[in-house]
């Protein structure tokens, strides 16, 4: 095996992991998406007010790393219900559009504020992550962490969604809306705890985003497009569709990456989604009903 | 009296440069038409349903080439600006065809624009050898250096380009005026309403929305071309991406992409309100002029969808009955 | 046990129900009937509350309905199986059931609830794991069905089961119904089969056009000579 190909392998691998972030970065939104039907424009910026959360928490106040994370999905989840409460739900009787560009304000909203609390400055929680060797190959142990969070999030969800009932109410939205009343369902409540747990996943993804990147006011536009392109491709609402789609992507950035160049990477992965959307307007993997 | 009034306005208009206006002002004014013409080219696709969140892309390929054929070949503007706003429509075209064919619509629309105003500048950046990246670039300076090159379209005085971009603004009016009152605006309407019923009734949906998109590609190339020309400086992250694109979106929402001027008028909010903001706030307070322009935002699209001007005109130009029309529009 | 007085309701400034009085007893099977658009579905939406009055009352059980949000008329004990069975397709047949045991009340007696419904229907216990969208139409109905029985309501109502299912299983789903009713439950259906429906119930309330027309036992319509000219073409 020549040098060139440990280089892919590592590649490989760190795309692998790299899928893992976006794949829990999707999960929140995709919940969110299929359930109500609405896109969070703003969702990388909600991701982004967690990574605040943890860096104020964690630098400024001193508190440990441990409880900032948990304050990260707690807040960020008070952000989604917020979200839902104040700018969704007004709207919900109006074309689809208005909502999406409702968040939209939002967007501009975290943005400004956050630069306006904590400047444009790039700020980090000063940890080093280590990198872990397995012989010649170098993998970082953050992204192994955020590989690892993902895979335990999204089981976590998976169960919440399948084992209660009010995460198989949550499935059964995403269905039939209408008929969610005869249940004895409150359609209004099952909203509300949908985008809490879509704003406790952004949460999450907060907590692993801020642990191998700085935080600045205007971080979403490096992951927030290509979030909403993986939603879609694996088809909405569909957990396992966007999980997949997340690797498919991260393996095009990534290898992309390294034989071209990384805008280039995601120019590939956008026009893949465009493709896609041409040909399989439901999602890669939805089946079609 | 009614009837001259909008030519008394465009004479008003004419003059402003040669009385004694702050140069500040008149910077402002620039921009507000430049804006103006790029928002009402949006709006002519957003009122009618396709909500574009990429119209950044038609700006980047459309600028672009016009500054590198200047810099690398000395290609005047007066022929990098059509190669530009061509470059614009045949980008319409590439993502509209398909689109308008396989019936992809609402959320779908928008998210395709999103990733196509990031293609485009991603792809600039990537060509950084080119383009100087996110760094940007700027149009090299006409040699021998004058004040007024017409080849260059380069002048040290901004009467000139105050001329230019009113008479592109009144361009893009005449245009919207042209749609509102031609047969396509009832057959968009009808397939804005209910695509399917407006195929089965004749109407053909995929050149409809077609040619409705490469008008506003066009437009918003143009508006680009004279916002770099003007600026003498490119930069990827203000002249394509998701960054401007939402910005367009938001400024004719503002304003009211259901009337004319509404585009406009939410051009002239956007500036007019962040710049004074701004000097109000100065630089003690970062941000603070967004963040109230971006919770305006969101109360403007919960309390006023129609947009302020959009309800002005419901308000008082048709105070009975005619608003009707306009209520169904903004509430779809 | 389900009192209607003159109750009118409409969509927007479309009036589809005219001061309609119609009762309920209890253990008593009542079947609406009438031409397409006499208003059936809207009166059996306005009961379950998806639909609000404009003016009159509804009672159950001597308390008023009205003001109630939609989502607490299964607790007080109103099941309603729409139209077309709208079950979750891309759930499974048990998942679908577990929503029909949403409300607390049923929850506590899910594993029982669902031993019986599939005593009831052998047939869901084999598709328990299938998805919902994959079953046949009878199939489809009997999960429908089930998914109503859950709650253990107090009144069922029926949209239409046997409708857009082929003949044989038509006679398959009135056998259904008849076992629901021999289990003890207050049933209002709909049903276009005017024939077969007065076979199963006892009494019938025919509705033109958003007023009742003609109201009686079962064996009294089966005799009236303007319904069986107009409806059943004898």
């Amino acid at each position: 095996m020549g040098i060139f190909d440990f280089y892919l392998l590592e590649t490989i691998i760190n795309g692998v992991l790299f899928g893992g972030v976006l794949a829990l970065l999707a999960l929140g939104l995709n919940l969110v998406f299929g359930v109500i039907d609405v896109i969070w424009i703003a969702y990388a910026e909600i991701v982004m007010v967690g990574m605040y959360i943890i860096y104020y928490l964690n630098v400024v106040l001193g508190w440990p790393l441990v409880f900032a994370a948990l304050a990260s999905i707690l807040g960020v989840g008070v952000v989604g219900l917020l979200v839902h409460a104040l700018i969704i739900s007004p709207l919900l009787d109006t074309p689809p559009i208005n909502q999406l560009l409702a968040t939209g304000g939002l967007l501009f909203f975290l943005q400004s504020f956050a630069t306006l609390i904590f400047g444009a400055e790039f700020r980090n929680l000063g940890l080093s992550m280590p990198i872990l060797q397995f012989f010649e190959l170098y993998i970082s142990f953050s992204r192994l962490l955020a590989f690892g969070t993902a895979l335990v999030g999204m089981i976590a969800l998976y169960l919440f969604l399948t084992r209660t009932y009010i995460g198989t109410a949550i499935r059964a939205v995403a269905q039939d809306r209408e008929i969610m009343s005869l249940m004895g369902v409150n359609t209004r409540k099952v909203y509300l705890i949908t985008s809490a747990v879509g704003g406790g996943m952004a949460g999450l993804a907060a907590i692993l985003l801020v642990l191998q990147q700085d935080v600045h006011p205007f971080i979403g536009y490096t992951f927030g497009p290509i979030t909403f392109m993986i939603c879609v491709m694996g088809g909405l609402g569909n957990l396992l569709g966007g999980f997949l789609a997340a690797f498919i992507m991260s393996q095009i950035i990534s290898i992309g990456s390294f034989y071209v160049s990384t805008e280039l990477a995601y120019v590939i992965a956008f026009i893949l989604f465009i493709a896609v959307m041409f040909i399989r307007p439901e999602g890669l993997f939805q089946r079609r009903a | 009296m009614k009837r001259w009034l909008p030519y008394g306005c465009i004479a008003l208009l004419a003059v402003v440069p040669f009385a004694p206006v702050p140069l500040y002002y008149l910077h402002l004014a620039i921009l507000i038409l430049i804006m103006g013409l790029i928002c009402t080219g949006w709006s002519l696709m957003g009122k009618f349903g396709l909500v574009s969140l990429g119209h950044g892309g038609f700006m980047g390929i459309a600028v672009y080439p016009m500054a590198l054929l200047w810099n690398h070949y000395g290609l005047t503007p007066w022929l990098g600006a059509p190669i530009g706003v061509g470059l614009a429509v045949l980008l319409g075209v590439l993502i509209g065809y398909p689109a308008f064919r396989f019936r992809v619509v609402g959320h779908y629309f928008a998210l395709i624009t999103l990733a196509l105003g990031e293609v485009v500048r991603l792809s600039i950046i990537a060509a950084r050898e080119l383009t100087g990246g996110s760094l940007g670039m700027t149009p090299l300076r006409v040699q021998p250096i004058t004040d007024v090159s017409w080849y260059a379209v380069q002048f040290t005085d901004k009467r000139y380009f105050y001329v230019i971009a009113l008479v592109a603004w009144l361009g893009g009016l005449w245009a919207w005026r042209l749609v509102n009152r031609s047969m396509a605006r009832s057959a968009l309407e009808a397939i804005s309403e209910d695509e399917v019923a407006a195929a089965s009734v004749g109407i053909h949906v995929t050149s409809q929305k077609l040619r409705i998109t490469l008008l506003s590609a066009a437009m918003t190339g143009l508006g680009a071309i004279m916002l770099g020309q003007y600026n003498q400086y490119l930069n990827p992250n203000s002249l394509s991406g998701i960054s401007i694109s939402l910005e367009i979106v938001f400024a004719s929402i503002v304003g009211g992409m259901y009337t004319m001027l509404g585009p406009t008028i939410g051009a002239l909010i956007t500036i007019v309100f962040r710049e004074s903001l701004r000097a109000y706030f100065g630089a003690t307070l970062t941000g603070m002029a967004e963040t109230i322009y971006g919770l305006l935002l969101i109360l403007f699209i919960i309390f006023m969808p129609r947009g302020l001007w959009g309800f002005v005109v419901a308000r008082f130009a048709h105070p009975t009955g005619d608003t009707s029309r306009l209520e169904v529009a903004a509430t779809r | 046990m389900l009192t209607l007085r003159d109750v009118s309701a409409g969509y927007g400034s479309f009036q589809a129900l005219f001061e309609i009085s119609l009762e309920v007893s209890a253990g008593e099977a009542v079947a609406v009937i009438g031409p397409n658009g006499a208003g059936k579905t809207t009166l059996l939406r306005v009961i379950s509350g998806q639909l609000p009055i404009l003016s009159g009352s509804i009672t159950l059980q001597g308390r008023s309905l009205l003001g109630l949000p939609a989502h607490r008329f299964i607790e007080e004990g109103i099941a309603h199986c729409p139209e077309n069975r709208r079950l979750f397709p891309r759930m499974t047949v048990e998942d679908n059931l577990r929503m029909g045991a949403f409300i607390p009340t049923a929850r506590r007696h899910f594993a029982e609830r669902l031993d019986w419904v599939y005593a009831l229907f052998p047939r869901l216990r084999e598709r328990r794991g299938q998805l919902a969208g994959t079953l046949s139409g009878g199939e489809q109905q009997m999960c429908a069905l089930g998914r109503a029985l859950m709650s253990h309501p107090k009144l069922l109502l029926l949209d239409e089961p046997s409708a857009g299912l082929a003949p044989v299983l038509v006679m398959q789903v009135f056998d259904l119904v008849r076992r629901i009713r021999a289990e003890g439950f207050t049933v209002l259906i709909v049903e276009q089969n005017i024939q077969q429906a007065l076979e199963l119930v006892d009494r019938a309330y025919l509705l033109e056009v958003g007023k009742v027309k003609l109201s009686g036992t079962a064996g009294e319509l089966k005799n009236n000579q303007f319904l069986r000219q107009a409806y059943m073409g004898l």
